[in-house]
Formats: structure tokens, sequence, C-alpha cells
């Protein structure tokens, strides 16, 4: 039977790559074909009301039993990792252990709360799915993009255009510091306790687990020829083996079949169940899991609190003159993506899995760091602009917190407006012709006109046609002025159809 | 196993012969080679005894047909600051000054203000007597118009060049900016031109003469009072497009038939300048630099310009501002010596001319006079990389082009290569500060943002 260890273990590998890449692959090609992956997370789908979906993984699991912890969730196949490794260090390193039945319910609990009183922090923090996302954005992905420079460098040198260099762009400290916490922690209760995370705290771990109690096929112990040898429990890194007793806790089995591989007897196999078997202990022990779990909190609030410092850019070129950075202007209402349809659909449905903003080719989306929609995406203009052809992030999110879009149906959407700073604007401050922002206002929103209303030939200043402006930040962006722009946007909480 | 190491073995010999087949038909390729080659190989030696001279009427002083132009000194890859190669110009003027090469232009303004005292330096590890110096008076920013500033620049060229005489002095670029008006300004309201006129006559400046660029109107205005100035040579810019079609590129520029006439009338010595216009006469759309190198398969192409400007009795020498040390061997294997064109060789260049005035490039020599940007964009490297795309190619004319995928794409990609986003043509904004400065006329912001539309189109697809 240790074929099923192998399908799975086959699956399992490409299902991570699979999602991985998309948050990797800047070029949109991951993201067309394994997009789907994405959307067939559970907790996306069921933040997108995605119907199907949800259909489709409550009916696997109830057929196959919580399959889709270890081929489906990257986490869990990322945990599988550390898992392994741990093996690799010490033998049947792994033993039976109650389950702490309150703890998992509790951490049910507030994530139901987090995500009905539209808490994003916290759904954030417990979504598998987004942990997972944060870590391939925030840790993977620059090591992706150095290696892309490096080929770029090279295929420059050789005169192809077969890779283009990328801005690799620490978009929020925040964000990296809980993606490299989660990882680390994760990892660590990985490689010595397997799958610990999934059957405390993940609230998708649990919901599975209601159902994977009666699932249909499972992994059934053969009484009259098991000689309670205890190999079974001591490689269960769900811990959900009782061989003493001869029994499996379903709800936390998430169908690995390396019990079945490890028997020499032959007494563990894959089939439909014959009974139910609970092990219903309370959960009066739960010091060390409680223990790195409240670590793992606290943690993340120490780190959230002290901000990183931002990368600074090389500027080079002597004979150019010096570019200042943009900065952040204080905007009253931030933007979201157009597709998001108000700040409060964003809210309400982002697990903050960063895949918008890994697929943001123009350096617009970063994870938010203000505390009620912590880590999901806003919109920026400092280092791009929302392009008018581009529709990635609404292309790739898969809880309906940015919905798919058309490129035209961008053109009409309304994300905020352009606001027209008279201080800064520069045929006002340097007493020459401008005009970059109407040049490239995509929808026509802007026209210049005279400063002096009773003088024709005074400098020209743009004025904007706030029902025709879209929000995408041509204008802001390009805007000479530095390192506030004479022109910014203002978000709009809820999103129009102009 | 045993079988299998004779394989090895065998296969180990066989590779050997191979290789010593195709070693042999390689050696075998080169001496054929070598017996037809022609003085101008790349292999062969260059000549030192052999670059052609030519005379300057006044003081019968022999000038290399070759001069070097200080425009263009190499600077030291990855420093953060433009820090000038000395090391390199060391060499180059080592290796110029062996084979011949006696002319050497710079001026306060080049490489930043860096030129002159790097040419200083490199010149004076050699007798003086050995080499001319040219430089100007390049009082362009109008604080430096007034007679001490403009006197100023003068003794500090002195000074730089660490000599006592300047061989050839130039008033720079005549006719830029606006035309007559600024001409005066500069020159003759501040009575620098009667300074430098007295200075002549005081020996410490040996000939004197202007370069010019732009409005027509300043420099038959100098050729008109030659009696009174007695210029003693003029520094225009010829090459076999400028020839006939320089009005036709640009209504403001004149053709070099004309400046190249009005001098030879007089019998004015005439030193060029932008033979290979910055490079664009080397870097010539595919199938021209195929029909110029079918012609003389061993040669440059670059090296067609060369010989088209030397070929001209009345041009004294033809300056060539040399970053590497390939374009100064180039250079020196088409002067050592000048084979001069014939009158069939120069129909040719002019019917190549004829094709490539029909690509739309713009006629940006990367002389960068019009930079630093204020607002930070690096503008010739905009147009360059414009003009490569237009000459391979991979400018595509719309979406139904049989290449346009492969063409967007290296448009865009080499874009962001060549000029970092913050310094491309979309931010420029028109203040138009940088056109005047531009000897070659350039509408400058008007082809930024043609460019830049080009560019949206393509980014949207919609070409």
């Amino acid at each position: 039977m240790k074929l099923l260890k192998k399908i799975r273990w086959i699956l399992a590998v490409i299902s991570i790559i699979m999602v991985t890449l998309l948050f990797l692959d800047f070029s949109g090609t991951a993201a067309h074909w394994f997009g789907w992956m994405a959307k067939i997370q559970f907790l996306p789908a069921v933040l997108a009301f995605n119907v199907v979906v949800i259909i489709g993984l409550v009916v696997a699991t109830l057929i196959f039993g919580r399959l889709y912890c270890s081929i489906i969730c990257p986490l869990g196949i990322m945990q599988d990792g550390f898992a392994w490794l741990g093996k690799k260090s010490k033998k049947n390193r792994y033993s039976y252990s109650k389950p702490l039945n309150v703890l998992r319910y509790v951490m049910l609990g507030v994530m139901i709360l987090a995500i009905v009183l539209g808490l994003g922090f916290i759904v954030a923090l417990l979504a598998p799915y987004s942990a997972y996302g944060r870590i391939a954005q925030s840790l993977f992905a620059p090591v992706w993009q150095w290696g892309n420079n490096l080929l770029a460098s090279w295929a420059e040198a050789h005169d192809s255009y077969a890779f283009y260099g990328v801005d690799v762009w620490m978009r929020g400290s925040i964000t990296l510091v809980v993606a490299l916490t989660t990882l680390l922690i994760l990892g660590f209760l990985a490689w010595r306790n397997g799958r610990t995370y999934c059957n405390t705290i993940c609230p998708v771990g649990t919901v599975l687990g209601f159902l994977s109690r009666y699932s249909l096929l499972k992994p059934v112990i053969d009484t009259s020829k098991c000689n309670s040898c205890g190999l079974c429990a001591r490689n269960c890194k769900a811990a959900c083996i009782n061989s003493k007793e001869h029994t499996i806790d379903y709800s936390r089995c998430v169908t690995c079949f390396d019990c079945i591989g490890k028997c020499h007897k032959g007494a563990i196999s894959y089939r439909r169940g014959i009974k139910v078997s609970e092990a219903a202990v309370p959960a009066s022990e739960t010091k060390s899991v409680d223990g790195s779990r409240r670590s793992f909190l606290a943690l993340t609030a120490t780190v959230a609190a002290s901000a990183a410092l931002r990368a600074q850019e090389k500027t080079v070129d002597g004979g150019l003159a010096v570019i200042e950075d943009k900065k952040i202007p204080d905007r009253k209402t931030k933007i979201v993506p157009p597709g998001a349809k108000s700040i409060r659909n964003l809210t309400s449905h982002c697990t903050a899995c960063q895949l918008c903003v890994s697929a943001c080719p123009n350096g617009v989306l970063r994870p938010s760091t203000d505390l009620d929609s912590l880590m999901q995406p806003e919109s920026s203009y400092e280092r791009g602009y929302c392009r008018p052809e581009c529709t990635r992030c609404s292309d790739v999110c898969p809880a309906g917190a940015i919905q798919p879009i058309s490129a035209a149906d961008k053109s009409s959407i309304q994300i905020g407006h352009a606001v027209w700073v008279k201080a800064n604007c520069v045929p006002l401050t340097d007493g020459v012709e401008c005009g970059n922002c109407a040049r490239h206002c995509p929808v026509g929103a802007i026209t210049m006109v005279p400063s002096d209303n009773s003088e024709d030939s005074s400098p020209k200043i743009p004025v904007v046609n706030v029902e025709r402006c879209i929000g995408c930040g041509a204008c802001e962006n390009l805007c000479p002025a530095r390192p506030f722009s004479a022109i910014y946007v203002e978000g709009h909480e809820v999103h129009r159809t102009i | 196993m045993a079988k299998h190491d004779i394989n090895r073995r065998e296969f180990l010999k066989r590779l050997g012969i191979g290789s010593g087949v195709v070693g042999l038909a390689l050696t075998g390729c080169d001496s054929a080679s070598e017996k037809v080659t022609s003085k101008r190989s790349a292999k062969t030696d260059i000549p030192t005894d052999s670059m052609t001279y030519r005379t300057n009427p006044k003081t019968g002083e022999s000038v290399s047909i070759l001069g070097y132009g200080c425009m263009r000194w190499p600077t030291i890859p990855g420093e953060g600051e433009e820090v000038l190669d000395q090391e390199t110009i060391n060499r180059l003027v080592d290796t110029a000054i062996a084979h011949g090469v006696n002319y050497f232009d710079t001026s306060p303004a080049y490489c930043r203000g860096q030129s002159e005292h790097a040419t200083g330096i490199a010149l004076s590890r050699h007798p003086r007597d050995k080499y001319f110096i040219a430089t100007k008076m390049s009082n362009f920013a109008p604080q430096t118009w007034s007679r001490e500033a403009s006197i100023d620049i003068y003794r500090n060229s002195l000074k730089e060049l660490q000599t006592d005489h300047i061989d050839y002095m130039l008033l720079h670029a005549i006719g830029m900016g606006k035309g007559m008006e600024e001409f005066k300004a500069r020159f003759i309201d501040n009575g620098i031109l009667d300074f430098l006129v007295a200075e002549r006559e005081a020996g410490r400046i040996r000939n004197l003469g202007f370069s010019y660029h732009g409005d027509i109107e300043v420099f038959d205005w100098a050729l008109a009072n030659h009696d009174k100035y007695k210029w003693d040579f003029v520094q225009i810019q010829l090459n076999y497009l400028d020839w006939k079609h320089a009005k036709e590129l640009n209504p403001r520029n004149t053709n070099g038939e004309y400046l190249y006439g009005e001098l030879e009338k007089r019998g004015i010595p005439a030193v060029i300048m932008e033979p290979l216009l910055g490079g664009r006469l080397s870097n010539v759309p595919d199938h021209i630099a195929a029909q110029l190198q079918q012609r003389d398969p061993e040669k440059s192409v670059a090296s067609w310009a060369f010989r088209y400007a030397g070929t001209h009795p009345g041009v004294l020498t033809v300056l060539s501002g040399m970053t590497y040390m390939e374009h100064l061997e180039d250079n020196l294997r088409s002067y050592c010596p000048l084979v001069p064109l014939t009158d069939e060789e120069n129909a040719f260049l002019y019917d190549m001319a004829d094709l490539m005035v029909q690509y739309p490039t713009v006629p940006c020599n990367n002389c960068k006079y019009c930079m630093p940007c204020p607002y930070g964009i690096d503008i010739p490297a905009v147009l360059i990389h414009y003009n490569k795309c237009v000459n391979q190619g991979l400018v595509a004319e719309n979406r139904q082009a049989p290449n346009y995928a492969e063409a967007r794409r290296a448009f865009l990609v080499g874009y962001d290569r060549s000029v970092p986003k913050l310094r491309q043509a979309s931010h420029c904004i028109g203040c138009n500060q940088c056109s005047p400065h531009c000897p070659q006329t350039i509408n400058i912001p008007g082809e930024l943002q043609r460019i830049d539309r080009y560019v949206e189109s393509l980014k949207q697809n919609k070409a």
C-alpha cells in the first residue's frame, strides 16, 4: 500500500509547486494556468461564496477524509516537508496525543467571529493558505526575483529578450516579519511534532475534521492482524493513532497514508470505515501547544509594532539629475484596486494571502499597515500606477475580495478621484510648461487651463473632471513634483461605475 | 565493462582526430585569408608611419587627417559618479600619437567639465611639439557671458591643458540657442572675439576659428566678416547623410554641401565634426550595413564615413570621439593611409543616404549637451534605444505586422534595460529646457512624447 503514499506525495509536490509559482511568477503565465489552484482553497472559497468549490471540497472530504490537508493546502504540504526533515534526523519520533478540542473549537469560534465582525487581521493570521501566501510572497519571491535578475543580466549580455529584470521590492515590513515568524514557528513545530498547527489552530482543519469523521474511506486498523507494535502511532504526524486502543481520531487524520506503509503486518488499510472512533478527551493539557501559540501571537504583535526601515534605493549616474523618491500622500480614504467594489467588500473577503500583491506588475499593490486591514492589499502610486491594460489582481483573487473585471470594465470603474495640490504644481513653482498629468490621463479627465482666469498666457494648470476620473493614478505617478506630487488620488469607499 | 572502456577510448580518439581536422580546416582558412588580406584587416598590425596628413595653409604645419575628439572619453564602469578613466585615456592618447595622430580637440564643457583636465594630463606626458591642442570658448551659460567670466574660462583652459598656448581656438557652437542674438551676447558685445584676436596676435593662440551648429544666419555673418577676423579654420558637421539631407531631416539645419562650399570658396580649411553622427553611421539599418559591407567585407561600416569625410580636399582634419581602443584602431586603419573615395563610391554612399533618410530615426548623436535634464530624464538613452529599434526593424507599424509580438517585447524589455523607469520619456513634462542646447536642433520634448505615445500603445497592445 505504499502506492497510495506515493500518489499522495506526487500530488502534493505538484500542488505546492503550482501554488508557489502563483506567487513567484510575475509574468502572469502561472496565474493563467494554475490560477484555479488558489480558487480551490477552502477559506477563500468560503469568503468568495464559491458554492461549487465548497460543495466539491465537502464531498471530497466526506469520501476521502482530510485529503485536502495533504494535497491541496500549501501550508500543510510545507509542514510535511519540515516533518520529513525531522524524521530524517530522528526516526519514529511521534506519539499519540489526545485531541485538544477546546482549543480547536475556540480557534474556530474566533475565526468565525473575526469573519463576521470583519476583523481582517485575525482572519489573515489564522487562515492557512494566506499564511503560506505571505511566506511565498515575502520570503520566496525576492529570491526568485534575484535569480531572475541574474538570468536577465545574462540574457542582456547575450542580446536576448528571454528574461527581463524586475524591481525586487520588500513591499511590507510587517508582512515580512509575520511571514518569517510563521515560517519559523510552523517549521519548528512541524519538524518536531508534525501537524500540530493543523490540528489545534487551523480553523479549516477543524471544519474539515468535523466532516472527515464520517468519511467513506479512511485508514482502518484490522485488530486481528495488529500486534500493537505502535509503529503506526510513532510515524503519525497528526498524532491521531491510538495504537493501544486500536483507534484512529479521524477528525485529525490528514490521510497521508504514512501509517499504512509503515505497518509490517499490513494491518492498516484505506477502505470503508466500520465504526467511527472518537477520542473525546477534554483538553486540559494544552501546555506545549498553547505556549507556542501564545509566543507566536506575542512575537507577531511585538514585531508588528516596530516597523522595519525601508530599503534605500541606490541612485546612480553622475550625469543625471538626482531623482527624489516619491512619498505616499496623506490620503483621507485609502485606495483599493478596481474589482474590489468597496473597501468594505475587500476587508470582509480578503484573507491577506498576498496573491494580488505578488501579481501586481506595476508596483501599486502592497500590504496595508492599518490594523483594521492589516496585510490586506491597498494601492498607492509612488512606483507605478494602475495601468489601463492590467487586470492581474482581479484575475487571481480567490476570495472574491477583488472580483474579476475586464480591461474594458476597468476604464469605467471609479476607484477614486484626483486632487490637485497647488503648492506643488511645477508650472507655478518652477515656471515651466508641464501638463504631464493631462497628457497621460487614460480617460481624458484632466484639462490644462490658464492659472490666471483673466490672463490666457499665464502658466497652465490642470483641472480634473472628477466625473470622468477613475483614480488610476497615472497623473500622480507621472507628476514631476517630488517627493509629493501636485496631483494625487483620494480613494473612494465604494467604487462607482461611470 | 572492458568493452565500455574501449568504446570510451575509441570515442575520445575519434573526437581527437575530429578536432584535429577542424583545427586544420580553421588554420587552412586562416592562411588562405592571410594571402588576400588587405592592410586594413582587423588581424594585421596598424602601420605607424602611414598616417595621411593635411597642410595648414597659414602655418604650413602638417595635421593628421584623424583628429582625436575628446568629448567621449571613457568613464570607469560601475562608478556611482561619472569618473573619467584616466589610465585608459592615457593609453588611447599614447596609441593615437604612436600612429601619427597629432590633433586633439577638447572643450571646457565636455565630459561634465572634466575633459580638458584629463586631456591635459594625457598629453603633457608627450613633448609639446608632437601635437596640436584645439579647445573652445564654451561660454554657453548666460552667467559666463561677461568679459571677465569668459576670459576666466580661457585662462582655465590653458591651466587645465598644462600649456602656454592653444594651437586651435574655437568660438564654440555659434548659431545655437537664440541664433544671432546669443552669438552677439557671447562674443561681440563683451569684446571676447576681439580679445581672442589679440591673443592670436600675441601668439598665445596660433589659429582662431569657430564651430557652427544651428542658425545659418550666424554662419553667414561670420564668413561675411572673414576679412575682419581672418578665420584660420572653421569646424563644421560633415558626413554623407548631412551633405544633402540635413535640411530635409530638420528644416532648421543646413546641408553640409553648402557649409563646405562656403569655406572652400574662401580657402578656409575645414575641421570636420560628426563624421559618423555619434555612431549613427556605424549603427545603420541592417540591410544598409549589409550593402556597405558587401562592397568591402573587410572594412567596417564606419570606415566608409571616415573615408568620405577625408576625401574632401579642403578638410584639415576629421574629428572622431573615440571611447574605445577598437574605435581608435578601426579609424587608424581607415586613415593609415586614407584611400580617397572614387566618384562611383561617393555616389554609392549618397544612395545609401537616400535609403537612410527613409528611417524615422531621431538624429541624436549622443553628445549629451542636453543633459542633465532637470527632471531626471536620460534623453540620449531614450532616443538611442528608439533609434536602435528602428534600425533593427523592431518598431512595428501596427498589431498586424508579422513581427509585432517579437518587436513589442524587444522594444519594451530593451527600453527598461537601457533606461531606468524614472528616467524614461513618460516623465518628460515638455519644459523644453533641453532643446536650445541641441546641436542637431532636435525638438526633444516632441520626440520624447512621440516615443512615449508609442511605448504606451505597445503596453496597451493597441499599436
